[in-house]
């Protein structure tokens, strides 16, 4: 079987986000960027599915700018077979990102798509639904277990009443939650190896999909300020101000 | 030799700054077949550089012509310079510029976005840059030469055991391991004690930075222009300044420096930079903006006569992990970059580190640090004396026929009069009557831990210490007493707390709490612990600060 994993790259989960003066976006000169912690977890768990011997080949795929390079470097030196790199100057929204990914399908033909169920930077988390709908296969978000047994996947997902077991045909979508997995250390000579990797560039452009118009964004603002605490003395002095402000 | 998983190159280089680059893409430039890696510790290259900075460009001119044609992302003309003499928190003083701090035809850069942008011109050029990987030790061969670094194991926990991603470090073997740590390096620092290359020098002495990059309203910057200043916050016995370089794009960059052999067990050199934002003349260019990112890191002031042996069997030392910093032009990256290309011209000449040391000695290089070696060490008496002494060396050239020595940072606090006590001892914010007309603050951060959130540093909380205390019982039985526990005061980033615990028989117990997580790895404590029993190692590979544009 061939896994093709999502694997976006991010602003880092440590990065204070700042979104710039004129309002348009935020900050990402000099920002420190990395894989979508979710994607991460879901090579993470292909590669463990090739260790199993369940997969044969692990695809990693990213739509990117064309500096996106090393960061498919960084993913080949965790351990995927090889990159597929979908260039394009823009940010891509969720359908757009999901449109593309079904061309990938169209060529790769794998028997497991698996991506993060979210972007920490947008956090749509609607690229791997819309995929399977538009691909008309099952899809499975929210894994916290999988495992593959001959043409079915059974997956444990974590909803908001708890944990919900379900089996799906592949090939399918399965989307990747925080307690899948813990992904692996990169070892020096794995980046070595990396470089030898193959990674296959294609322009969006030249997929002919419909991307950019669906949802327009107006301006990006910083969470209002909070204002400064005041100290109290006692109890008193609490409830008279709480009084003060009409509040009791 | 061990037993570990190794790469071999011909040359490893530790630490992606200035030097270590420099170094990398100079070798690479001669010797196109030299095979060269450079490990870092931060997770991308930059994010643990901290400097002011403004540079000279001519060693830059000279390793990459026409890098004036896509300069780094942060690179702007200095035009206008200034020196200030703050007598308090309103009044400031100009005084004369001094020639060394005339800084036309320079630049006022990130010294972490240019690293970040020397990083790919290396790796164009054939270097292996590994970011995320830190030098835990130095390897050895049968003979007792370098013969490499073991990168840290990843995966360990807190207690030692191995969680079930343990990866161990392989070990990168290399003919010469060219150490670019930077200011007080945990290897450099084990090497030079194993070798004994600081025998026939004076003690090191060093300084605490602290730098803020701030983005203000619109209209107050004048980029280009470039103030330092002396005095105000600091007691005239101590000796130190600030830094405020306007950039482009309405961002200022901030910070103060404070020389480590302070004497005061109760200065705050983080409380005393935030006084210093307040000052009149500074506090309008900050006040309605807003921080981006904040750091620390101490920078080596010895010169000349604190240089060490720069060459060891297998291996030497280059920019500051040496210490060539320039500190009246309170410069050192362009001594950083010539050390590194000086460094790389001698093992494409000779295959080997060995006479390295004489060769940087008789190099411009040491020149420059011998016209300069009796400034700094003319300020431990003082502001007023420093200031005239300096005013001496320079109109002299340097060319007096003495030097002046240098003494340890650990050893130039003086003790509490009187003595503390384990019940009443001077907590983390205690006042000292040494500070002179401090003020109420107003400008963010509020406190160290909130300017540890600018610093976006992230250790995984389930790792070894990284600070070993060798002694914990000092901490508490004599240091209390003592020196009231400066670790508290000195480290930026709160990673030391004196804190009482309740025992099972109902009675406080003082302890030292280590919150190694908020590490800046600024390397101070290991500096100025007055016991010398603070030592710096690497935490695991891609932890610590994540400075932006720093």
């Amino acid at each position: 079987m061939k896994i093709l994993v999502g694997y976006k790259r991010v602003v880092d989960f440590n990065v204070r986000i700042q979104v710039k003066p004129d309002g348009t976006g935020v900050v990402t000169d000099g920002v420190k960027l990395s894989p979508n912690p979710f994607d991460d977890i879901a090579l993470e768990e292909a590669l463990r599915l090739r260790e199993k011997g369940i997969a044969e080949e692990v695809v990693i795929a990213t739509i990117a700018p064309a500096d996106a390079q090393a960061h498919l470097r960084n993913g080949l030196a965790m351990g995927g077979n090889r990159a597929i790199h979908v260039v394009t100057p823009d940010p891509v929204q969720p359908l757009a990102a999901a449109r593309t990914f079904l061309k990938l399908i169209e060529k790769e033909q794998p028997g497991l798509v698996i991506l993060g169920k979210q972007a920490i930077d947008d956090d749509c988390n609607q690229t791997g639904q819309m995929l399977a709908a538009l691909w008309d296969r099952p899809q499975a978000t929210f894994a916290s277990k999988l495992d593959i047994s001959g043409e079915k996947a059974t997956v444990t997902r974590e909803v908001d009443a708890g944990l919900e077991t379900i089996e799906v045909d592949l090939p399918a979508v399965v989307t990747t939650d925080l307690r899948l997995n813990e992904p692996r250390f990169i070892k020096l000579p794995d980046i070595m190896k990396a470089k030898s990797k193959k990674i296959d560039t294609i322009e969006l452009s030249s997929l002919g999909i419909e991307h950019g118009g669906e949802i327009r964004t107006t301006h990006y603002a910083p969470p209002p300020k909070r204002s400064r605490g005041v100290m109290v003395k006692d109890v008193a002095e609490l409830v008279g101000m709480l009084k003060q402000k009409g509040l009791v | 030799m061990s037993e570990r998983e190794t790469m071999e190159y011909d040359v490893v280089v530790v630490g992606a700054g200035p030097a270590g680059l420099a170094f990398a893409i100079r070798l690479k430039q001669l010797k196109p077949d030299v095979r060269v890696c450079v490990i870092e510790k931060a997770s991308t290259v930059g994010a643990h550089i901290l400097s002011g900075a403004v540079i000279e460009p001519a060693p830059l001119d000279e390793l990459l012509p026409g890098w004036r044609d896509h300069p780094p992302p942060i690179c702007v003309p200095a035009t206008h310079d200034e020196f200030l003499l703050l007598r308090d928190a309103t009044r400031a003083l100009k005084l004369p510029t001094p020639p060394q701090m005339n800084n036309h035809g320079n630049f006022i850069v990130s010294l972490g976005a240019l690293c970040a942008w020397l990083a790919p011109q290396a790796e164009a050029l054939g270097v292996d840059v590994f970011p995320g990987f830190a030098a835990a030790d130095a390897v050895f061969d049968e003979k007792g030469a370098v013969a490499g670094v073991r990168i840290g194991d990843m995966g360990v926990a807190k207690d030692g055991s191995h969680k079930p991603g343990y990866t161990p470090g392989i070990d990168i073997l290399a003919k010469l391991t060219v150490l670019a740590e930077g200011c007080r390096g945990s290897v450099s620092k084990t090497l030079i004690a194993k070798y004994g290359l600081d025998k026939n020098c004076d003690p090191q002495t060093y300084g605490i930075g602290l730098k803020e990059l701030w983005q203000v309203p619109a209209g107050r910057v004048q980029p280009g222009r470039v103030t330092h200043t002396v005095g105000w916050p600091l007691d005239d016995r101590t000796y130190g300044g600030s830094f405020i370089y306007h950039l482009d794009k309405d961002r200022i960059a901030i910070g103060f420096v404070a020389g480590l052999d302070y004497s005061d067990p109760l200065f705050r050199p983080w409380e005393a930079f935030q006084q210093l934002k307040h000052h009149a003349r500074i506090k309008p260019l900050l006040e309605g903006g807003q921080i981006v990112s904040v750091g620390a890191r101490a920078l080596i002031e010895g010169g000349l006569q604190s240089l060490p042996n720069v060459e060891m069997p297998g291996a030497i030392l280059i920019g500051d992990a040496a210490g060539l910093m320039n500190v009246p032009k309170i410069k050192g990256t362009h001594q950083a970059i010539r050390s590194g290309m000086l460094a790389a011209e001698h093992f494409a000449e000779k295959q080997s580190g060995a006479g390295f040391d004489a060769r940087l000695r008789a190099s411009p290089i040491a020149k420059e640090l011998h016209k300069v070696r009796n400034i700094r060490s003319g300020f431990h008496g003082g502001l007023w004396r420093g200031l005239l002494n300096a005013a001496w060396e320079t109109a002299v050239a340097g060319l007096s026929p003495w030097t002046l020595k240098n003494h340890a940072d650990w050893s130039s606090l003086e003790k509490l009069d009187p003595p503390a006590t384990k019940q009443n001892r001077p907590g983390p914010n205690a006042k000292s009557p040494r500070e002179r007309g401090w003020i109420e603050r107003t400008l963010p951060p509020r406190d160290r831990l909130a300017s540890v959130y600018f610093a976006a540093t992230e250790h995984d909380e389930d790792q070894p210490v990284h600070l070993h205390v060798a002694d914990t019982s000092i901490c508490v039985e004599r240091c209390t007493v003592e020196y009231g526990n400066p670790c508290q005061r000195f480290c930026p980033a709160n990673v030391y707390e004196m804190v009482d615990d309740i025992g099972t028989d109902g009675n406080k117990a003082l302890r030292l709490q280590i919150n190694a997580a908020n590490c800046v790895h600024c390397k101070t404590c290991d500096i100025k612990d007055p016991y010398e029993i603070i030592t710096w190692v690497t935490p695991e590979g891609g932890s610590g600060p994540n400075y932006q544009n720093l």
